[in-house]
């Protein structure tokens, strides 16, 4: 059986990196990620990789499409603002091809805002985020197993399509306790395959380059239509979810990372009073699970979108249900975190009580 | 026989995209010379800044990359961490170095990482049209200084050597210039002692190379290459700021 430790969510998320044969973050503080940089500085030192703390997030990220394009698997762990300041890097590594990790543990906003726990980066993280046609793949974790196991996940997506890979999560499920099962065994990183993209000095083959330009008339054009396919796939391969009592429920909740827990537990409160709710929490947020979602709408008069924001993924369960059922809104923007209570309040509120 | 003249194996074929009397082309092919004669065209990666010589991954014949406006030294960091045998160079413009990216500059130099940086300081950001640039001499016209640069509203230019030898960290840090004959085998003499630095694991080495731009200046080929030697260079004062090996010994 595989090894089991009560850990903090940010310590998994760490060891997970860690366990994915990931060898190079740089990063810069901020709250609420601190702890993963701090363990990550001893972690690093202890399996001989590289740890860097940057002048900025501007720089980690650049750090990251350098040490991509050596081809080698790296991560930057940040918050909102600092993820803000990447974006333009996110686009190059995009537009470069470059699979690197990129984690937001997302805070409060717009601005400044708080280091409370929030989801008000979602349109950010599944829209492109930076300039220009692109989407990073996205996963939500919602527990610190998930946290430990999605590092993996994210760096097989990513070099499987070349692209950037984000895994978003909040300060909630970060300072959380929880059992982690050591579910795989450790990645040596001399043992992943050799990218026939990476920078390494050109002994004994045709050089290398790594951009994201072409001023060839035409030729961006035909490039970003390529990319677009790949994105295609990406959207009909890797559409990820959990569903929970949607065999007979009159009413699915949407909800994912800390939402999805206080929904589930809203579910069970709301079964125990005869409401018949079921769950469907999104695992990759890009690509949405539209297909899911659309075929539910066939059945499901009523959804109910909760997101720690003023909502966001409601759009896309809109567009996923193609305005077939109707969509109902629990949101917390500004820090804020619904409570199983408030969202049961929603429920009989939809469905009126005990049906 | 040598071939005296012919294009070193460092630079590809393509043929290079610079106005007449432009300084890269000269720093080109210094720096494609010195990939063969050192042997190391085979394990370098450069990087290409965004500026006119932006297509400089099209040039020189090694692996290359091109990063975001100023960030080159950020993007060297992290290849020369992650392939430690790998010899880097950033090739950067003023803009590039000393304005965007000044905080990568500053901190690749800080940490002493061990890389090369290849700074062409020609007063002008050449690729936008012209406009002023940190390095743009006061009283100097830029696109966007037409009465000269006012220090009093667009403040002093940055000297890069100078500002970086306040710190602890960097290894080596010299200006040079390609204006004449002379002041070309004496850059191509620092582009070599930086890229046995970080053959040597010495660390972070610069080259600042005053380099014409006569299209960005409204000056012929010939005026241009005067400039430097009669106002530029005493602005900007050619020699060592920093040569750690020499007090190594
Ligand atoms: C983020 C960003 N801002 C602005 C630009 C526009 N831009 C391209 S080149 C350049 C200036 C380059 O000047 P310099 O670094 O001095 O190089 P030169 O062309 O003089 O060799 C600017 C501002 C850009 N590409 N990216
Ligand atoms: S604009 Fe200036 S720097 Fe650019 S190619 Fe022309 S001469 Fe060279
Ligand atoms: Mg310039």
């Amino acid at each position: 059986m595989a090894e089991k430790r009560l850990m903090y969510g940010n310590h998994a998320l760490v060891e997970g990196i860690i366990y994915a044969g990931c060898r190079f973050f740089a990063g810069y503080p901020i709250t609420p990620q601190n702890e993963v940089p701090e363990y990550m500085s001893i972690r690093m030192n202890e399996v001989g990789g590289v740890f860097l703390q940057t002048e900025s997030e501007i720089a980690a990220i650049n750090m990251l499409f350098g040490a991509g394009a050596a081809g080698v698997r790296a991560t930057t762990s940040s918050s909102s603002p600092g993820i803000s300041l990447m974006q333009e890097g996110i686009s190059y590594i995009a537009g470069a091809d470059i699979p690197v990790l990129v984690i937001n543990i997302v805070r409060g906003g717009p601005g400044l805002g708080n280091i409370a726990p929030a989801q008000s980066d979602y349109y950010q993280a599944t829209k492109g985020g930076g300039h220009g046609d692109y989407f990073t793949i996205t996963l939500a974790p919602n527990s610190a197993q998930e946290l430990f196991e999605f590092p993996k996940l994210a760096f097989e997506l990513a070099e499987k399509y070349r692209n950037p890979a984000l895994i978003l999560a909040d300060g909630l499920l970060g300072q959380m306790m929880e059992p982690v099962e050591f579910t795989f065994e450790p990645i040596d990183p001399g043992k992943l395959p050799e990218k026939d993209y990476a920078l390494t000095g050109c002994r004994g083959r045709p050089r290398r380059v790594v951009r994201s330009y072409d001023l060839r008339p035409g030729k961006l054009e035909e490039l970003n239509w390529k990319r677009y396919k790949k994105y295609q796939e990406i959207i009909k391969n890797e559409q990820r979810y959990e569903t929970f009592n949607d065999k007979d429920a009159g009413l699915i909740i949407i909800a994912y990372g800390t939402c999805a827990r206080v929904a589930s537990a809203a579910m069970k409160m709301a079964r125990d009073k005869n409401l018949k709710v079921g769950l469907l929490r999104p695992i990759t947020l890009w690509p949405f699970p539209k297909d899911k979602v659309a075929q539910l709408s066939e059945r499901i008069k009523d959804f109910l979108v909760v997101e720690m924001n003023c909502g966001q993924m409601i759009d896309d369960v809109r567009m996923a249900t193609q305005f077939r059922s109707r969509i109902h809104f629990l949101g917390r923007p500004g820090g804020g975190v619904p409570t199983p209570p408030e969202v049961l309040k929603k429920i009989e509120e939809i469905m009126g009580g005990g049906r | 026989m040598k071939l005296i003249f012919g294009r070193p194996a460092g630079l590809t074929d393509v043929k290079q995209r610079y106005c007449p009397g432009c300084g890269h082309g000269i720093v080109h092919r210094l720096v494609a010379e010195l990939l063969v004669e050192l042997n190391i065209r085979e394990r370098a990666v450069g990087i290409a800044p965004v500026g006119c010589s932006v297509f400089a991954d099209e040039y020189f014949n090694c692996d290359m990359i091109q990063p975001p406006h100023g960030r080159g030294p950020a993007v060297a960091t992290g290849i020369k961490r992650a392939r430690p045998d790998c010899i880097l160079f950033s090739y950067q413009g003023d803009g590039d170095l000393a304005a965007i990216g000044t905080a990568e500059t500053v901190h690749a130099a800080a940490r002493n990482e061990n890389i090369t940086l290849i700074f062409i300081n020609n007063a002008i950001y050449g690729m936008t049209g012209g406009q002023l640039a940190p390095t743009t001499l006061p009283g100097m016209r830029s696109t966007t200084s037409v009465q000269g640069r006012d220090i009093v509203k667009q403040g002093y230019p940055i000297k890069v050597c100078e500002l970086l030898a306040g710190l602890d960290g960097p290894y080596y840090l010299v200006r040079c210039a390609v204006n004449t004959p002379k002041n070309i085998i004496r850059t191509k003499k620092a582009l070599k002692t930086a890229f046995q630095n970080q053959i040597n694991n010495k660390g972070f080495s610069l080259v600042e190379i005053l380099s014409m731009c006569p299209t960005g200046w409204g000056m012929t080929p010939v005026q241009a290459k005067k400039w430097i030697g009669e106002v530029m260079s005493k602005y900007y004062p050619l020699g060592e700021f920093r040569n750690l090996a020499k007090e190594e010994k």
